[in-house]
C-alpha cells in the first residue's frame, strides 16, 4: 500500500476566496517605501490624549508640574474595554487640559502635555513571562501596557485576545494586507522587523490558543512578504500573499479571501473561530511582553505634498506640525493634513494635533494630488457602487433612502453592514458623496434611538410616580375606613373577629409599604425633598448637554 | 468620505455609449441612405434646445446638465428608433415629448421611470401610425434613389422629384413583411426567399444588428454595463423563438432571424440597459431583461404590432422597483437573501 504523499508547504496550496466588489485605485506606494523607518526627532513639547482607542477614556494619574518617566502609566485604563497611556518620554507635566486631538469633528479632548527633559529616562520595564502568566493578569498587563490596535480601529488588545467561553480561537490572522493606497507604515515595518512581529504573533497564538496563523500580506509588497516568510521559517505560520485590492486589508474581507468564511453581521470573527490583528500590534505586543515597554511610539507614514516621503518612528503625543517637518521643508500650496489614507482617511482639525494611536499615515494635501470633487449630479443608478461595494449593499438605494430620510428603509437594506470604505465615493460618475449620506442616516438613527430611549425612561419614571400617588391615596382611604369602622362599632358583634380582622389589615399595609413603596422619599423634612428636587434637575440638565454634545459628533 | 475618484463621469459614460452607436450608424447610412443622419442631426438640435430650454424653467444650471450628455444620447437612440424618412416634425415632437415630458416632468436626469426614448417612439406610433412605417428600401431593392439635397427637400416639404413616388421609395421593414405574409398564409420558408431577406436577419438591417452588437461589446468591455440584461434578454428571445420554431416551422421563424432584427440588438443593448429606468440588482436585471425578451417574442408573434421592444421596455419599466425590491442580494455576513 502507497502512503499518500503529504504536502509539507500548505500556503502554496492555499485555495484563495473573493470578496464582492472592491476598487483597484493607483498605489502611490513606492514614494514612501524608497528610505528605511527614520526614529523621528524628539519633538518640543508632546501632547498625549487620554481617548486613543475604542472604549472609556483613561483616567490622568499625574498632576501638572509632576516629573514623568518615559513609559511612565499617565493615564489609567478605565474599566474593561479601555487602555492605559503612558509617557513617551520623560519630562515635565506642563498641561492637563482640554486640546486639538485628530478627530473628524475637530472637537477638543483631554490631554497631558509633557515638556521632554531630553534624558529618555526610562520607567523600569519587566518582560513578562507570559506562558507561565495566568491569563487574565496577563491581560490585564496588557491593558495597563496600553496595546491597542494599530491597524486603524484602535480597539485594546487585551479585549480580543481573549477567547471567551470558547476553550480556544483556532485560527489567528496577522493582517499585513495594507490595501489603502499611500500608506506603507506596515510594509516598511514587515520589511525591517519582522522577527519581532512574529515573535508578537506567537504571544497571540498562545493566549488564544490557536491551531494555525495565517499571514495574509498583498501580493504588491515582495519586499515584506520575503522578510516574513524568511522570519516564520521553521514556524507553522503561513505566510500568504492575497491580491492587491482594496478594502482586502478590512478584518472581514481578510478573513472571507483566506478563509472563504464571512464573520456573521453584527457579530464577531470569533463565532467563527478566527480573530484578526494587525501586525503592527502583533510588533507592539512583543516590544510590550518581551520587553516590557509599553506602546508610546508606532510606525508612521509621513507622504503625499511633501520632499522626502518617508516613514518614522514616532512617538505618540508628537504635533503633526513637527513630524511633518522630518520630511522635508513644506510645500507651498499643502492646504491640510489627511489622516489615514485617501479613501478611509480624513482631514485634521490641525496642523498641531497630536499623533496618536490610531495613526498610520499623514498626506500633506494638495489641490493637485486631491483635486475637490466635482458638483455632484443626480444618481443615475448606475450600479458601478452596488459592482463596487465589498460588503455587497445596493448603495444606489440607500443613497436614496438617506436622502429621502427613509430611516427605516435605509435599515432594512442594512445600512448598518456599511463599513464606510468609500469604494462607492470612488467609482460614482456622478460624484455624490455617498459616505457621507450614509454616516448622516446613522447618526440621525442613532439621535431617533436615544429620543426614544429617554421617552420611555420618562414614561417610566411619570407611570412610577403615578402607581405610586395611586397607592398612598388607597392607603390614606384604608386607614380612614379602618379608624371609621373602629369607633362605629365598639359594642356590637364579636370582638375577637373583629380584633383579628384588623390586624390581619395592619399586617397587610405594613408587607405592602416594606415590599414595593418606595423607601425614605416619604415623611422627609421639606428642605431635603427639596436638595433631592435640585440634585435631579442638576443630573437632567447635565445629561441633556451631554445628549446634545454627542449629537454633533458624526460618529 | 474618498479623496480620491476614479476618472468616469456622467458625461464619459454617456459620450461612450454615443461612441458605441457610431458603427452601426455607419452601416445604418450606408444602406438606408443618407436620411438617418439628418434625422439624427434633428434630434440632438430638438433635444439640446428643449433640455436648455426646461432646464431654465426649472431654474437648474444648464451647462454642467447640458454637458452630461444624457439628452444627447435619448436624441440618438430616439433618432436610430423611428422611421428616417418621416416628415420632419416626426421625430421633432418624439424627441420634445422624450425630453420634456418622459424626462423632465418625472424630475429630469436619474428621476425618470420611464426611458425616455421609448416613450416619445410609442407615442408617435400610436399618434401617427401611417408616418411611423416610412422605412427607406434598402441599398439594391430601391426602386429610386434620393440624393443628400433630395432627402433634406422630402423630409423637410414633403417635396420628392418629379418623376419619382413614395412607395418606390419605402419598403415594409422584414420584420412587418414577415408578420403580413404570415396573415396571408404564406410559410415562412416562403417568406424567408423574398428579396427584403438577407442571410439570416433582413437585408442591411442584420449588419446593422451585428454592430450593434459590436457597440454592445464595447460597453460591456467599458464596464458601462453588465451582461445581465442583455445576455437575458437575448436568452430569452431566442430560447422562445427556439421552441415555437421547433415546433412549427412554418408559421414561426428561426431565432437567428429574431436576434438578427436591429431592434433586438439596439434594445438588448443599448435600451433595455439604461441604468435610470431599468433593474439595478443582478439577479432584477436578469429578470428584467429576460421578461422584456419573452415580450418582444409575444408581440413580435401575437401582438398588433411587428415590432414590440419598445412596449416591452415600457411594461417592464413599470415592474422596477418591485423587482428590484425582490431581488435584494445577501449582504456580507448575513445568512440569506431577505425576500
Amino acid at each position: 500500500m502507497e502512503i499518500p504523499c503529504v504536502f509539507h508547504e500548505a500556503h502554496l496550496m492555499r485555495q484563495l476566496h473573493k470578496f464582492h466588489g472592491g476598487v483597484h485605485s493607483p498605489q502611490h506606494k513606492q514614494e514612501s517605501t524608497a528610505r528605511p523607518i527614520a526614529a523621528a526627532r524628539l519633538p518640543t513639547r508632546l501632547v498625549v490624549p487620554m481617548h486613543q482607542h475604542i472604549g472609556n477614556r483613561a483616567k490622568p494619574l499625574v498632576q501638572v508640574g509632576d516629573t514623568v518617566l518615559k513609559g511612565q502609566m499617565i493615564g489609567q485604563a478605565d474599566g474593561y474595554v479601555s487602555c492605559a497611556v503612558h509617557a513617551p518620554t520623560s519630562g515635565v507635566v506642563t498641561a492637563i487640559e482640554m486640546a486639538t486631538v485628530p478627530h473628524p469633528s475637530g472637537l477638543p479632548d483631554l490631554c497631558i502635555t509633557i515638556a521632554p527633559d531630553g534624558a529618555e529616562r526610562w520607567v523600569e520595564r519587566t518582560p513578562l513571562d507570559y506562558r507561565a502568566m495566568n491569563p487574565s493578569e496577563l491581560r490585564n498587563r496588557l491593558r495597563d501596557l496600553g496595546l491597542a490596535g494599530l491597524g486603524g480601529a484602535v480597539f485594546p488588545s487585551h479585549a480580543k485576545l481573549n477567547p471567551g467561553k470558547q476553550p480556544k480561537v483556532p485560527t489567528l490572522i496577522l493582517n499585513g494586507a495594507e490595501c489603502e493606497p499611500w500608506i506603507t507604515c506596515d510594509d516598511m515595518l514587515m520589511r525591517e522587523r519582522a522577527a519581532e512581529i512574529v515573535a508578537g504573533a506567537k504571544i497571540m497564538q498562545h493566549m488564544l490558543g490557536s491551531d494555525e496563523v495565517l499571514i495574509g500580506i498583498e501580493d504588491n509588497k515582495p519586499e515584506a512578504l520575503a522578510a516574513m516568510r524568511a522570519a516564520c521559517a521553521g514556524t507553522a505560520f503561513e505566510v500568504i500573499a492575497v491580491p492587491t485590492i482594496y478594502p482586502g486589508g478590512g478584518a472581514k474581507q481578510l478573513t472571507k479571501v483566506l478563509l472563504g468564511k464571512e464573520p456573521p453581521a453584527g457579530g464577531r470573527s470569533t463565532d467563527i473561530g478566527v480573530q484578526v490583528f494587525n501586525i503592527a500590534t502583533s510588533y507592539s505586543l512583543a516590544r510590550a511582553v518581551l520587553h516590557g515597554e509599553p506602546l508610546i511610539s508606532r510606525i508612521v507614514t509621513v507622504t503625499g505634498n511633501v520632499e522626502r516621503p518617508q516613514n518614522f518612528e514616532v512617538l505618540l503625543g508628537t504635533p503633526v506640525k513637527e513630524l511633518v517637518a522630518l520630511a522635508g521643508k513644506p510645500r507651498s500650496d499643502t492646504h491640510g493634513y489627511i489622516m489615514g489614507g485617501p479613501m478611509m482617511g480624513f482631514t485634521l482639525p490641525a496642523d498641531h494635533a497630536p499623533v496618536v494611536k490610531a495613526t498610520n499615515c499623514l498626506i500633506a494635501s494638495s489641490p493637485a494630488l486631491f483635486p475637490p470633487s466635482p458638483p455632484a449630479l443626480p444618481c443615475i443608478r448606475c450600479t458601478q457602487c452596488a459592482q463596487a461595494c465589498p460588503v455587497g449593499l445596493q448603495p444606489q438605494d440607500l443613497y436614496w433612502f438617506a436622502r429621502g430620510r427613509e430611516f427605516g428603509k435605509a435599515q432594512e437594506y442594512d445600512l448598518f453592514d456599511c463599513i464606510e470604505c468609500g469604494c462607492c465615493d470612488y467609482v460614482c460618475p456622478s460624484h455624490i458623496p455617498l459616505v457621507q449620506y450614509y454616516r448622516f442616516a446613522k447618526s440621525e438613527i442613532w439621535a431617533r434611538e436615544r429620543e426614544k430611549n429617554q421617552a420611555d425612561v420618562a414614561r417610566e419614571r411619570h407611570e412610577f410616580r403615578e402607581t405610586r400617588l395611586e397607592r398612598a391615596e388607597k392607603e390614606r382611604a384604608e386607614k380612614l375606613a379602618a379608624k371609621t369602622q373602629g369607633s362605629k362599632t365598639p359594642a356590637s358583634g364579636d370582638t375577637d373577629a373583629k380584633q383579628a380582622a384588623i390586624q390581619a389589615a395592619i399586617e397587610r399595609a405594613k408587607l405592602k409599604r416594606a415590599g414595593v413603596v418606595p423607601q425614605n422619599v416619604e415623611n422627609l423634612p421639606a428642605e431635603r425633598l427639596k436638595e433631592i428636587e435640585e440634585i435631579e434637575a442638576r443630573r437632567i440638565k447635565l445629561k441633556e448637554a451631554m445628549e446634545k454634545q454627542n449629537e454633533t459628533w458624526p460618529d | 468620505m474618498a479623496f480620491i475618484s476614479n476618472t468616469s463621469s456622467v458625461s464619459s459614460v454617456m459620450l461612450k455609449v454615443l461612441f458605441a452607436l457610431i458603427p452601426a450608424i455607419a452601416i445604418y447610412q450606408l444602406y438606408f441612405g443618407p436620411a438617418i443622419l439628418v434625422e439624427l442631426a434633428l434630434a440632438s438640435i430638438t433635444a439640446i434646445l428643449a433640455e436648455t430650454l426646461i432646464l431654465r424653467v426649472r431654474r437648474l444650471p444648464v451647462m454642467p446638465f447640458l454637458m452630461d450628455g444624457s439628452a444627447l444620447v435619448t436624441a440618438w437612440l430616439l433618432a436610430l428608433s423611428m422611421p428616417p424618412l418621416a416628415p420632419w416634425w416626426l421625430i421633432v415632437i418624439a424627441t420634445l415629448f422624450a425630453i420634456i415630458i418622459a424626462k423632465h416632468l418625472y424630475g429630469g436626469l436619474g428621476n425618470n421611470l420611464f426611458n425616455p426614448a421609448m416613450v416619445g417612439y410609442a407615442v408617435m406610433l400610436i399618434s401617427f401610425p401611417a408616418h411611423m412605417t416610412q422605412w427607406p428600401a434598402v441599398e439594391g431593392l430601391a426602386h429610386a434613389h434620393l440624393s443628400f439635397g433630395e432627402t433634406l427637400r422630402f423630409i423637410f416639404g414633403g417635396d420628392l422629384p418629379a418623376s419619382m413616388r413614395l412607395d418606390a421609395l419605402t419598403m415594409a421593414t422584414p420584420l412587418d413583411t414577415l408578420r403580413t405574409q404570415l396573415l396571408l398564409g404564406r410559410p415562412v420558408q416562403d417568406i424567408s426567399a423574398m428579396p427584403v431577406f438577407g442571410y439570416i436577419g433582413g437585408k442591411g438591417s442584420e449588419l446593422i444588428a451585428l454592430a450593434y452588437l459590436a457597440g454592445g461589446t464595447y460597453l460591456l468591455q467599458q464596464r458601462i454595463i453588465t451582461w445581465h440584461i442583455p445576455a437575458a434578454f437575448i436568452g430569452s428571445l431566442a430560447l422562445l423563438a427556439f421552441g415555437f420554431n421547433a415546433f412549427d416551422s412554418a408559421r414561426y421563424v428561426a431565432p437567428w432571424f429574431h436576434l438578427a432584427t436591429s431592434s433586438a440588438m439596439l434594445g438588448a443593448f443599448f435600451i433595455a440597459t439604461d441604468p435610470v429606468s431599468g433593474a439595478t440588482t443582478p439577479k432584477g436585471k436578469i429578470i428584467f431583461g429576460a421578461s422584456i425578451g419573452a415580450l418582444v417574442y409575444v408581440i413580435r408573434t401575437w401582438g398588433g404590432y411587428p415590432d414590440g421592444v419598445a412596449f416591452a421596455v415600457l411594461i417592464m419599466n413599470m415592474c422596477v422597483p418591485l423587482i428590484d425590491a425582490f431581488t435584494q442580494p445577501r449582504v456580507f455576513g448575513h445568512d440569506k437573501k431577505k425576500p
